[in-house]
């Protein structure tokens, strides 16, 4: 992990929309195969800071730099080509596709074609548990499985990068629990920001977590100290981390 | 129906096609061969809308006018070059480039999808108009006159290909015409097997998320478009070597609004069901147009309502559903293992 050359740099982003300033002068940085978290109540702006990464919105002010390369306003296609993946907060796939035809639309970009995507493809599916239901249409899931398919077609893309907002929404404790466990096994490779709501989620995977407060960044730290700190409990206040 | 199954049925489906057109002039009285030639121009135009609606996700409220591009270019350049080789070639490039240049304009500069068809449909009135104000002898292209509304009379039919002497007998055509449909339907089959058509699929379903992924939505559709505006030109050049006739009524919206019935009786997102939807109907109006008692507008009007009130899926899509329900029916009966709905084979999102 290198500090001096990060992965991901954001620079006073700021996004508003009207008279709704949705993230405001945000100077964000996460290192190369870094996981960070990234809590703070509904409407802080998390969901928001994501879309501007990937290219889903253009700032209204402010710089992203993924590596070397300014990305901020490009398009979608061009940042996801550069290895930034991500499962949006509302799910995102193609609801008339099967499962198998999900992972390989993201894996043939990844990887040669031929034998080896298979591979890939019968192992993303092996991964996220989805073999079983390889070739279901995707709309006739449930949430939580289109939640699997989501993540698993993140995977399967290979990304250097990984955004999840939300990834445990609508799951069992069971597969939360599998949840974290994938997210702990990509960061020996990959690095990722996670965004959730649940903290005993966060008490799992968590080393730095940065909270978001009506579109700033309230605070940085280790996730014992963000849960120790007062203002945090005081956004909180009524939500799980009283808990 | 299983993968295998569906296969089996489409190639099935494909060599019947085969035989009928070889065929049918040796069955069939001549009247009766021109008019299935007529049906299957026709049946073209209608795939290419299938294409890129069932497909791409894109409706176009002006798919006459890639077909009217195509008839026009056909008539003009069969005219300068007294041979027809080129001018399919023409008939086809001509739209091509112009569905090119109107879906850069509309999928780059992101207008929504509504506007799509205000836009489409424009450019169709457009076409009409411009076309129909060439009545002047300056509306000349080489040694075609352009004609106003009163068209291009007497237009070259097909020749051997490169040998203008040999201009094909109308059973011929029928064989060009019907063959080149079998063949638009193989390649087209075989495009949405293709990395290309997969991709495609996928921007229809979501283009976030194709985006997301590294897929840029833009360029998807304009291949998509594109492709279906070549197709509709080669339908134009079918349909004109049919009729030895092309006017500016050719850019007619009534005829962009049957190809969206064709499409919706036979099944949106099949492309058997608008071949189907296509000669069915075709083949009513005509009968239509022998008696005075119904007009042809209000029945088309009639069946449009009655298929989207009680068929919406379509002809072919509700007989699929209808096979399988009846083999899951048939697998209860013989097992009496409760099998999970998500073992039931399902349709991809390629679906006929
Ligand atoms: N497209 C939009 N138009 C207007 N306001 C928006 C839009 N997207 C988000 N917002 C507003 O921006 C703020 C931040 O939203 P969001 O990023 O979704 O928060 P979070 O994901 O942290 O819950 C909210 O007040 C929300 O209403
Ligand atoms: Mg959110």
């Amino acid at each position: 992990m290198s500090e001096l050359v990060p992965l991901l740099q954001t620079k006073n982003l700021t996004m508003r929309f009207g008279g709704v300033v949705a993230n405001d002068d945000v100077n964000f940085t996460l290192g190369e195969m870094e996981l960070r978290c990234l809590i703070g109540p509904n409407g802080a702006g998390k969901s928001t800071f994501f879309k501007m990464l990937t290219g889903q919105l253009t700032p209204t002010s402010g710089s992203v730099t993924f590596r070397t390369h300014s990305i901020a306003g490009h398009a979608s296609h061009e940042i996801a080509r550069l290895g930034i993946g991500i499962k949006t907060q509302v799910p995102n796939v193609f609801n008339e596709i099967s499962v198998r035809e999900h992972i390989w639309l993201a894996a043939r970009r990844a990887h040669a074609t031929g034998p080896r995507i298979r591979e890939a493809v019968d192992e993303v599916l092996e991964r996220a548990r989805l073999t079983g239901i390889a070739d279901a249409i995707v709309g006739q899931l449930s949430h939580g499985q289109r939640q699997w398919v989501e993540i698993g077609t993140v995977l399967a893309a290979d990304p250097e990068l990984i955004l999840l907002d939300e990834p445990a929404a609508g799951m069992t404790d069971d597969e939360t629990g599998r949840t974290a466990e994938i997210i702990r096994e990509i960061n020996r490779t990959k690095a990722l920001i996670v965004v959730e709501h649940d903290m005993e989620f966060i008490k799992m995977i968590a080393k730095k977590v940065t909270i978001f407060h009506q579109g700033r960044i309230l605070m940085e730290d280790d996730c014992a100290a963000v849960l120790a700190d007062e203002r945090v409990r005081d956004i909180y206040l009524g939500k799980k981390v009283a808990a | 129906m299983t993968r295998n199954h569906k296969l089996i049925a489409q190639a099935l489906a494909v060599l019947v096609a085969i035989v009928v057109v070889a065929l049918a002039p040796g069955y069939l009285d001549l009247f009766t061969v021109m008019q299935l030639t007529l049906f299957a121009s026709m049946a073209v135009l209608s795939l290419s809308l299938a294409f890129i609606w069932g497909f791409g996700g894109i409706l176009s409220f002006g798919q006459s006018a890639f077909f009217g591009l195509g008839g026009y270019a056909y008539a003009v350049a069969v005219g300068n070059f007294g041979d027809s080789t080129p001018a399919i070639v023409l008939a086809i490039l001509v739209p091509a480039l112009f569905a090119g240049a109107l879906g850069y304009f509309v999928f780059y500069g992101r207008i929504s999808d509504v506007y799509l068809g205000v836009i489409t449909l424009t450019v169709t009135l457009i076409l009409f108009n411009v076309v129909n104000s060439t009545a002047g002898n300056e509306y000349t292209i080489g040694s075609v006159r352009l004609g106003g509304f009163n068209g291009i009379p007497a237009i070259q039919t097909f020749n051997m290909p490169f040998d203008p002497s040999d201009i094909l007998y109308p059973e011929h055509a029928w064989w060009v015409t019907g063959g080149l449909l079998i063949v638009v339907y193989l390649g087209l089959r075989l495009l949405i097997g293709s990395t290309f058509g997969r991709i495609a699929i996928a921007v229809r379903e979501n283009e976030t998320r194709a985006a997301l992924l590294g897929y840029d939505p833009r360029l998807v559709k304009l291949g998509v478009f594109v492709i279906g505006g070549a197709i509709a030109g080669l339908a134009g050049a079918l349909y004109v070597n049919w009729g030895a006739f092309v006017g500016p009524t050719i850019f007619s919206l009534s005829l962009s609004a049957e190809i969206i019935i064709w499409i919706t009786v036979g099944s949106l997102g099949t492309l058997v069901g608008p071949i189907l939807g296509c000669v069915l109907i075709q083949y009513l109006v005509s009968q239509i147009g022998t008696q005075q008692t119904f007009n042809s507008n209000l029945v088309l009007g009639v069946i449009l309502v009655g298929f989207v009130l009680l068929l919406p899926k379509g002809i072919v899509l509700s007989i699929q559903q209808a096979f399988e329900h009846l083999a899951y029916w048939w697998g209860q009966r013989k097992s009496t293992l409760p099998s999970s709905s998500l073992d039931v084979p399902a349709m991809e999102g390629e679906k006929g």
